[in-house]
């Protein structure tokens, strides 16, 4: 069993696994970090952004004043963003069978993989990641082929020039590998190819493995996934929570007993503390509208922010914010906020028994009846002619890169009155404002990333047991910010065996057993004899069938006898001398002399001039071309050994 | 042998109280408890007294499973899990345990409030049972206990109706509940896997019909109410709060978009509004077109029908009102059914089956005088002076229409789940005897199929194949034996020894056996003596009989061994001279009881042949 590791990024991992002759990739997680080393996409022309100066080297002799500009002592791509995809080297990827996706922030490079690469297997994922992966990705699409880029800047990747570029242009690896946004035909293709699954749900994979998602408890929908054979068992534990936010809780128990234990996925921010973060939210929030400044929130357009609503909706009232306006912009804010009321079954208890009563489980369904929470696909179009302020914009991308983030950070970011609050764990909030600075507007970072943190996995990893833990190699130390947290990294026994981008893992462990099924003719056909208290054994010779991988054993006596001769079993026990002798006398041997030797006794048959040499481990039969006699003899020693 | 039994308490050779005992495997099952609408003394429900005669259920019964929410499938449940006692597990889907206490809590306030019937279960008591009530989801796999295990399927019919598949080791049974193999306007088609369960327990209630197109019924549907509505007419549609009522409503909506009707629907108020919040809660389990667009588009929130009050009833002009209940027996439906019966403008339409002794049952029965008890009211009284609550005699006047919207499978439906699961054999229930007769005729040319009445059982022999752990080199040994292919025509032999141990069934090799079980080996080996005459000294004697060997036996593997042994396979040869004459060779042949028979004679045969 193999691992292939495709992906550096701990949260967003892409993995393949090789069990029984089936390759089953683990995730497809797109690292979306490297758009930060591009220039932001306005929406409306900004004049601000088109005077940055361009790049050229101290020594003036490289001049990438069209591909690059300066902002701030940085420097970044003017280009259309570009994502680092998974590895795709590494193997051939229209080997792999099927692709296991555990949430909708996991699978957004799945067109880099499904498409244009030979890919005819099957992608399984639940309703909720099938269909809110898709308005994100829909989102992603649309955010840039809005704002269309004509240039594709690719001087700057020419490894003699990148050599020469000011951090951290300079220090980002792969740059050829990186590629444009993918297309609106290219998602609906990769997502034709989704199986739906549900929780529990066991799906044969060939004959040879069954896999089977669980509840992680960390988004609507979110799975770990259950690879196992009669035999063997592996489980992938990705993007999981304890927290008891909207989702349904995390199985916990199904775990238990894995020979090996794949573990991706924790918290971005193990200093962090989600409900403290929401508080701190609030007030910041709050402050900043009394002030009478106004309020820029980049986020998702699905997952955390349910749970903001859900906060201020309780917040509004005592806050006396009643008045305020909230925004909620992107091109899938309503498909968003809709969908989110129809997953009753993928969400935790409390939200179910609201859905029995009839009512909407989620309380954002309110803040739009009572016009206090007002969604639109983009800042064109009603919202400009609504738009009030002081107030409160929820809008992607977290990236600050492209989106209507991208033109509020224009308009509110030269006031100090203004906050911008971070709540997404994915982007360091000082990079992404890198390309707006100077800045006057307030900065707040409140990542709000509810994902197993260390202490949580410890006491995780404890209950379930696995014989066998697999971890990207960031958590076997301590972040390098922070060397000295040996509480930030994970501490167990075995040691995790930790794996980077491209890392190939040969995973320890020896399959034994295979199942097989005895079919009823042949079963009835065995007999059992108890050679122990409590154990019995029979000897089986039969027709074996393999088809499907899965094996049947069918009597023999279907088929000509010839073909299949039973070998002899293997014999064991010991002939009782006292108790033979009385045999052989039974049969009409009787004269029989008996001689003590070391290891046992030799029997002399004096009649039959036959020499029996009876030992602890083993019976001698020395005797003349007599068939008969031989056959009667070994026959009676027989009946005091058992066969196997 | 195992043996699976089947035995309807209720839904046997008939429709109503579905309530079906299921022995698998050891475990006992129930599923549905549902209560008989034409029945108001005992035969309302099950006969539990079947399971046991005193006392509690839960002893006996390892879990209950609940189809989907028509009173006809759970609205015993209550009297079961709290009157009769049963504490154990009672699943049913999302859809289900949220609709169904609503239902139940509908239907306890007719019998006892309105009927004053006593020794019934309270609102209390359907609050207990839904307390026991584990949800399901669909495809997931929910383990009852170690052993059993349930699947649930999509079922049609109605909203989160579903079909389960109980599985208990090798053995399975489906039971499908009520199920509808062509989508309709808001629901889609079952499915199922091929599963190959050894029952099918399929509900018949179309079985002999095989329906013409939807397409056609909805057509006659929508000229019936539009050509009332033009002249002046009223119609009433008595439907059920939940389910057809949700399909008719949208095929009016969009038929009054298309031709820009202005006759107000309504539908009556309470429930049915209700139930357009949980269709639109729970769109997941609507048809693909309604999911796809619900984001654009709602189907459940409607632009044409309004909320009904009573007093719209007296109003002037054309109208379409849904009303509950269905049958016409109680409620609203009745009450407006009253008022306009007099009318042969009006008409009522009746989409779906009245169960005997309810007023639509009647009425369709084309009965034109209805006695029954009530106050004077507006309508047309053969007996004006008729004083406050006497029996009238209701004049039907308006026409009476019957529409089968009511989604079950027909014959066809039926024929297409079995090819879909590919059952060994049929239990059919849930339907009258007769129609039942004529599908079993035609299952029966393929398989066993069982139609039992209430209280019989039927059982099936099931013969599982047993599940044994092989050791993995036993079977590459054997696998490699049969060549790099599998040739599924030329049979590979498999030889090793099974081990049973407490509940584990092991397959190894023999040797392995003897290792794991800590046994010694014994060997048993035989020397036969033969004598030769051959003047050649010892070695040489060997030798040459080393050579003649490997002449005569072509195929053996044959080592002259530096140690002055020849093996042919495992059989060892000596050569020693008698003492008193080197000219007599004796050979010591030597070999294990393991060795085949057949080798040994060979080699004496090859000896002797010179």
């Amino acid at each position: 069993m193999k691992l292939y590791c495709l992906s550096g990024h701990p949260t967003l991992p892409c993995n393949v696994l090789k069990f029984k002759s089936t390759t089953i990739m683990l995730d497809c997680g797109l690292d979306t970090t490297s758009v930060l080393n591009f220039l932001p996409l306005p929406l409306v022309h900004s004049p601000r952004l088109s005077k940055l100066p361009g790049w050229v080297s101290k020594d003036g002799t490289v001049n990438l004043e069209k591909e690059l500009k300066e902002c701030a002592g940085r420097v970044f791509v003017d280009s259309q963003p570009e994502f680092c995809l998974p590895e795709r080297e590494l193997l051939d990827l229209s080997t792999i069978d099927v692709i296991l996706i555990s949430n909708y922030h996991c699978m957004m490079a799945l067109p880099y993989i499904t498409e244009h690469t030979g890919f005819t297997g099957t992608v399984y994922a639940t309703e909720p990641t099938l269909q809110i992966g898709r308005l994100l990705m829909e989102e992603l699409v649309n955010f840039m082929e809005r704002v269309p880029k004509a240039q594709s800047a690719t001087c700057w990747k020419n490894k003699e020039i990148q050599r020469m570029l000011p951090g951290p242009l300079k220090d980002a690896v792969d740059v050829w590998t990186w590629k444009r946004c993918y297309s609106m035909q290219e998602v609906n293709s990769a997502l034709s190819k989704v199986q739906l699954v549900g929780y529990s749900q066991k799906v044969e994979l060939f004959g040879a493995v069954q896999i089977s998602p669980l509840s992680s408890g960390y988004s609507l929908g979110s799975s770990n996934w259950i690879i196992q054979s009669h035999h063997e068992k592996v489980s992938y534990v990705s993007g999981s929570s304890l927290l008891t936010t909207h989702p349904q809780p995390m199985d916990q128990s199904s775990l238990k007993n894995s020979d090996v234990l794949i573990l991706t996925g924790l918290t971005q921010m193990p200093t962090a503390n989600p409900d403290g973060m929401l508080g701190e939210f609030c007030s910041n929030l709050a402050m900043t509208i009394r002030a009478g400044g106004n309020v820029l929130v980049p986020c998702y357009s699905s997952g955390v922010i349910y749970d903001l609503l859900e906060c201020l909706y309780q917040f509004i009232e005592s806050a006396s914010l009643g008045t305020t306006p909230f925004y909620f912009i992107s091109p899938v804010a309503n498909s968003s906020l809709e969908f989110s009321q129809i997953f009753a079954e993928w969400l935790c208890h409390n939200k179910q028994t609201k859905v029995y009563l009839p009512e909407p489980p989620f309380p954002h369904a309110e803040l739009i009846q009572t016009n206090k929470l007002k969604h639109y696909p983009s800042i064109h179009g009603d919202f400009s002619s609504e738009f009030r302020q002081p107030c409160v914009v929820f809008t992607g991308h977290p990236s600050l890169r492209f989106g209507d983030v991208v033109h509020f950070m224009e308009l509110w970011g030269k006031s100090s009155l203004n906050t911008i609050i971070f709540t997404e764990p994915d982007f360091s909030y000082l990079d992404a404002l890198a390309p707006y600075q100077p800045l006057a507007m307030k900065c707040v970072y409140c990542p709000i990333d509810t994902r197993l943190n260390f202490h949580q996995v410890s006491k995780l990893l404890k209950e379930v047991q696995p014989v066998h833990v697999v971890c990207p190699e960031q958590y076997t130390q301590p972040p390098l910010t922070q060397s000295h947290r040996s509480d930030l990294m994970l501490e167990l026994q075995p040691p995790p065996m930790p794996y980077r981008r491209c890392s190939v893992l040969n995973l320890p462990f020896r399959r034994r057993y295979e199942r097989v099924y005895i079919l009823p003719e042949l079963a009835n056909s065995l007999v059992p004899s108890e050679i122990k208290p409590g154990i019995s054994v029979a000897t089986v010779s039969a027709v074996l069938h393999s088809k499907d991988n899965k094996h049947t054993l069918q009597s023999t006596n279907v088929f000509l006898p010839c073909l299949v001769l039973a070998p002899k079993p293997l014999l064991s026990g010991a002939v009782p001398l006292e108790a033979f002798l009385a045999t052989l006398q039974k049969h009409g041997i009787t004269e029989v002399k008996v001689e003590e030797t070391a290891d046992g006794h030799i029997l002399h048959l004096q009649a039959e001039d036959t020499l029996i040499q009876l030992e602890e481990d083993g019976t001698h039969i020395v005797c003349d071309n007599n068939e008969p006699l031989r056959t009667t003899l070994r026959d009676l020693v027989l009946r005091f050994l058992q066969k196997l | 042998m195992p043996e699976i039994k089947v035995t309807p308490l209720g839904a046997g050779q008939d429709v109503g109280r579905s309530c079906i005992l299921v022995s698998i495997g050891g475990k006992n099952i129930m599923l549905d408890c549902g209560m008989h609408m034409g029945y108001n003394d005992d035969r309302r429900f099950p006969d539990f007294s079947y399971i046991t005669q005193n006392g509690r259920l839960t002893d006996f019964l390892d879990c209950v499973i609940i189809s989907h929410f028509h009173l006809d499938h759970c609205g015993a449940l209550p009297y079961m899990s709290e009157m009769v006692g049963y504490d154990g597990p009672i699943y049913m889907t999302h859809p289900t345990k949220a609709i169904c206490p609503i239902l139940l809590e509908d239907f306890r306030k007719i019998t006892v409030d309105k009927k004053g019937e006593t020794n019934f279960f309270t609102s209390q008591m359907i609050k207990d049972c839904m307390k026991k009530v584990i949800p399901l989801n669909l495809h997931q796999t929910v383990q009852v206990d170690d052993e059993l295990e349930i699947k649930a399927y999509y079922a049609g019919h109605v909203l989160g109706a579903a079909m389960v598949h109980i599985k208990v080791g090798s053995e399975s049974v489906v039971y499908t509940g009520d199920y509808n193999m062509t989508p309709d306007r808001h629901l889609g088609a079952a499915w199922i896997d091929k599963c190959r369960p050894d029952i099918l327990i399929s509900e018949s209630t179309y079985a002999t019909t095989i329906r013409d197109s939807k397409r056609c019924r909805e057509r006659d549907f929508l000229k019936k109410v539009h050509e009332t509505i033009e002249r002046g007419g009223k119609v009433l549609i008595p439907v059920f709060a939940l389910g057809r009522a949700q399909e008719l409503c949208i095929l009016l909506e969009t038929f009054w978009e298309r031709m820009n009707l202005k006759a107000p629907i309504y539908f009556s108020t309470g429930l049915t509004e209700k139930a357009n919040h949980y269709y639109k809660l729970f769109i997941t389990w609507t048809n693909q077109k309604i999911r796809k667009t619900f984001v654009q588009r709602n189907m459940f929130e409607f632009k044409h029908i309004k909320a009904f009050d009573r007093s719209y009833a007296d109003n002037p002009g054309p109208m379409v009102v849904f009303a509950t209940p269905g049958m016409l027996h109680a409620g609203q439906s009745l009450q407006i059914f009253k008022k306009w019966a007099g009318n042969e403008k009006n008409m009522v339409i009746m989409p779906g089956y009245c169960v005997q002794g309810t007023i639509g049952h009647k009425i369709l029965n084309g009965q034109r005088k209805l006695e029954m008890e009530g106050r004077a009211t507006s309508v047309t009284l053969c007996c004006p002076l008729a004083p406050i609550k006497l029996q009238i005699v209701l004049d039907v006047k308006l026409q009476v229409e019957y529409m089968s919207f009511s989604a079950h499978a027909d014959a066809k439906g039926i024929m297409q789940l079995i090819r879909m699961a590919e059952p060994r054999n049929m239990v059919l229930v849930h339907g009258e005897a007769v129609k039942m007769e004529f599908l079993k005729g035609k299952i029966e040319q393929e398989f066993n199929c069982y139609m039992p009445a209430n209280g019989e059982t039927i059982t099936v022999t099931t013969n599982p194949s047993v599940p044994v752990d092989i050791s993995l080199n036993l079977l590459k040994r054997e696998m490699a034996l049969g060549g790099p292919l599998p040739d599924p025509k030329k049979p590979r032999t498999m030889h090793g020894t099974l081990i049973m141990k407490e509940n584990s069934l092991k397959l190894v090799s023999s040797e392995q056996a003897l290792k794991e079980l800590g046994l010694n080996e014994h060997q048993l080996r035989f020397t036969c003596r033969v004598q030769l005459q051959d003047p050649h000294s010892d070695p040489d004697t060997l030798h040459r009989i080393y050579t003649h060997l490997k002449s005569v036996l072509k195929g053996y593997t044959i080592q002259h061994l530096p140690d002055g042994t020849v093996m042919v396979e495992s059989i060892v040869i000596k050569v020693s001279s008698s003492a008193e004459d080197t000219n007599t060779k004796v050979l010591l042949l030597s070999w294990s009881y393991q060795v085949k028979y057949f080798q040994c004679s060979y080699l004496t045969d090859g000896l002797y042949r010179d």
